[in-house]
């Protein structure tokens, strides 16, 4: 049973003219089985909430905690908290030359198990993530996202939430720039691997289309690095008739 | 992390051209392109402030500067096919079949003072299934090679050139591709530490003919190769591709020249060297000349660095001169820089340990280089010497942390 635990976070972008702050105390819990969406316009934050939390080094966490399952994140290595059960889909997964999905899949699932996967059942698994996500087997033998569209890398991305099965996931923008198959397949994705109830998500997004394919548990609405407001599902229809705009202008007004 | 890119691209290249501009080639005066001669007297001991010799660490490679008669050869061994021929011949002979004139006094007193010329020689049309290996190696004396290697028309050969030992080698090294032929030139200097190796490769392609060559420097004291290219008729393809992984005190420097001066030919370099270690320079010039008759031709250049530690050099510096505008594209890239952040990154983010992480980066960086060779045993070992160098930076690190 896993729950991410988001206690007043603070975060810092560094920046060539000197740190900036991003997060100015988030407060989020989600729990087993919950898909949390996290809703905001460009520039809120969200992404660098997701970074902050995977342990990206331009990001710096100036207090607050994240915790999963009691173990504190903050303080951990990038890899120490993958190995902790954390992952991070990437808005804009990294292209890494002459290494190839085959040989990442099993270098991370390694790491992640502390042993070597059995090669027989491997391989099987490895295809049937990759044909789930319809990409076809040849994508193990190619480098690491290079060469691929933009729908394969983030496809790629969930094949890789389905293979590894963290105890918790952040999705980042994973459906931007997805045709309307290719969300569906990468939605897919997602249920299989929340339906045994016990993973936790959240969902980045900027647009409410991917919600109608994963049902969220709750719904917060993200503005200048804070969580304003929280909901259900009929949060995010609000948000589809209405858009950020009140939000935004509720919180320029607060800060005048 | 520095990077140029330059292309320059022309789709609209004619089809046909003149056939009385190819026997034409002018002269192109440029300090790039040094007047090659067989005469030792136009190569003056060099001071190291000239254009070629700039980056040179003059000191540890004035050996190869001596003009005296040497005794020894590699000691060259071998296992041939039927089709391959290797035998000693006269330096007049050397002479008469090589590409060009040496560029450089290295090459010019490797040429004249060698012990002995060879001729490696693949018969018109062979089939040659098995890679050539010829292993070369230095006993800790001073020797010197005048070598010939020629491929007949349509004929088709991988050939390894495999150096390994001690002592200081100075080479001249002639590579003439028939019409229509394939060859595929792996060379090795997989020397001891303190080897010194210097000298120039010249490589002519024939018409239609298509050679991919691959130059591994991981090993040595002082590695600097002058590898020219050009053709001897239209058609002809090259495929220069590079690596070399520098350690501490290391230099290491490859020099190549493509010469496009004939049209309708293809070039693309594409070198990749890895630096760990105080004092490790790597040098990398890519010049490309593109002559006036040499409509329609592609060619592309890149070298990539990565520089592991603190302490390092890598220079490089691609040139291309352009006479003619009629071509179908030219360009060239250089980068050189630490590792990428984003990828450490991604990787770690997926549990993998910033040392693993590391090593995949850089296996990948190579392998991209080292899975084009074609000799799988040669593929392999090379792969394994990339994993003992990284072992290497992991322990110095370990080490200096």
């Amino acid at each position: 049973m896993s729950t991410l635990v988001i206690s007043d976070l603070h975060v810092d972008v560094l920046t060539e003219s000197g740190p900036k702050e991003i997060l100015k105390g988030v407060n989020l819990t989600a729990r087993p089985g919950e898909i949390h969406a996290i809703m905001g316009p460009n520039g809120s934050g969200k992404s660098t909430l997701a970074y902050a939390i995977a342990g990206h080094p331009n990001y710096k966490i100036t207090s607050g905690s994240v915790t999963l399952d009691g173990v504190e994140l903050t303080e951990m290595t990038v890899d120490e908290r993958a190995r902790e059960g954390l992952f991070l889909a990437m808005q804009y997964p990294v292209e890494v030359p002459g290494v190839s999905v085959a040989n990442f899949l099993r270098t991370a699932k390694t790491a992640l198990d502390g042993e070597a996967p059995k090669i027989r059942t491997w391989v099987k698994d490895v295809e049937k993530a990759l044909g789930n996500m319809q990409l076809d087997k040849t994508f193990s033998a190619r480098s690491v996202n290079e060469g691929f569209s933009g729908g394969e890398k983030k496809r790629h991305e969930i094949a890789q939430l389905e293979l590894l099965n963290p105890k918790a996931a952040i999705l980042d923008e994973t459906d931007s720039g997805l045709d309307i198959d290719a969300l569906r397949v990468v939605s897919d994705g997602v249920n299989r691997f929340t339906a045994s109830g016990d993973r936790a998500l959240l969902l980045i997004t900027h647009y409410t289309r991917i919600l109608r394919y994963i049902e969220p548990t709750f719904v917060h609405v993200f503005i200048d690095g804070r969580i304003v407001d929280e909901g259900g599902r009929e949060l995010a229809d609000k948000l589809e008739a209405e858009g950020y705009e009140s939000y935004v202008k509720a919180a320029a007004a607060a800060v005048a | 992390m520095s990077t140029t890119a330059d292309t320059i691209s022309n789709a609209a290249a004619p089809q046909a051209v003149a056939p009385n501009v190819a026997s034409a080639i002018e002269t192109v005066d440029s300090h790039l392109h040094p007047t090659p001669s067989w005469d030792i007297a136009d190569h003056p001991v060099p001071h190291g402030r000239e254009e070629i010799w700039r980056f040179t660490p003059i000191k540890r490679f004035k050996g190869l500067f001596s003009d005296e008669p040497r005794t020894d050869s590699l000691e060259w061994s071998s296992d041939l096919p039927e089709g391959v021929t290797m035998e000693p011949i006269t330096p007049e002979q050397a002479h008469a079949l090589s590409v060009e004139a040496p560029v450089d006094r290295v090459s010019a007193l490797a040429a004249k003072n060698a012990a002995k010329a060879y001729h490696l020689s693949v018969a018109a049309n062979a089939e040659i299934a098995d890679p050539v290996i010829l292993n070369g190696k230095g006993t800790g004396s001073a020797v010197a090679d005048h070598v010939i290697i020629s491929v007949g028309a349509n004929a088709e050969a991988t050939i390894v050139l495999h150096y390994t030992g001690s002592g200081s080698y100075a080479e001249k090294t002639d590579i003439i591709v028939g019409d229509g032929a394939r060859l595929n030139l792996v060379t090795l200097q997989d020397w001891a530490d303190d080897a010194v190796h210097g000298g120039q490769r010249s490589l002519l392609v024939g018409r239609d003919a298509r050679v991919k060559t691959i130059t591994a420097s991981m090993g040595g004291d002082v590695v600097r190769l002058q590898e020219n290219s050009r053709f001897a008729g239209p058609g002809g393809e090259v495929e220069a591709y590079g690596l070399y992984f520098v350690d501490a005190g290391q230099h290491v420097q490859h020099r190549l020249f493509v010469d496009h001066n004939e049209p309708h030919t293809k070039s693309n370099v594409d070198y990749r060297g890895a630096l760990q270690g105080k004092g490790a320079h790597s040098v990398w010039i890519g010049d490309v000349l593109i002559r006036k008759e040499a409509e329609g031709i592609d060619t592309y250049e890149s070298n990539k660095n990565l520089v592991l530690t603190d302490g390092c050099q890598a220079d490089s510096v691609p040139n291309l001169e352009i006479e003619t505008g009629e071509i179908a594209g030219a360009g060239h890239a250089s980068t050189t820089g630490r590792f990428d952040d984003l990828q450490l990154f991604y990787l770690r983010s997926r549990g993998i340990t910033e040392s693993e992480a590391r090593r995949l980066v850089v296996h990948g960086f190579f392998f991209d280089i080292i899975r084009r060779i074609g000799v799988p045993k040669i593929e392999d070992q090379l792969m394994e010497q990339v994993e003992r160098e990284l072992e290497q930076a992991a322990i110095t690190q370990a080490l200096e942390s």
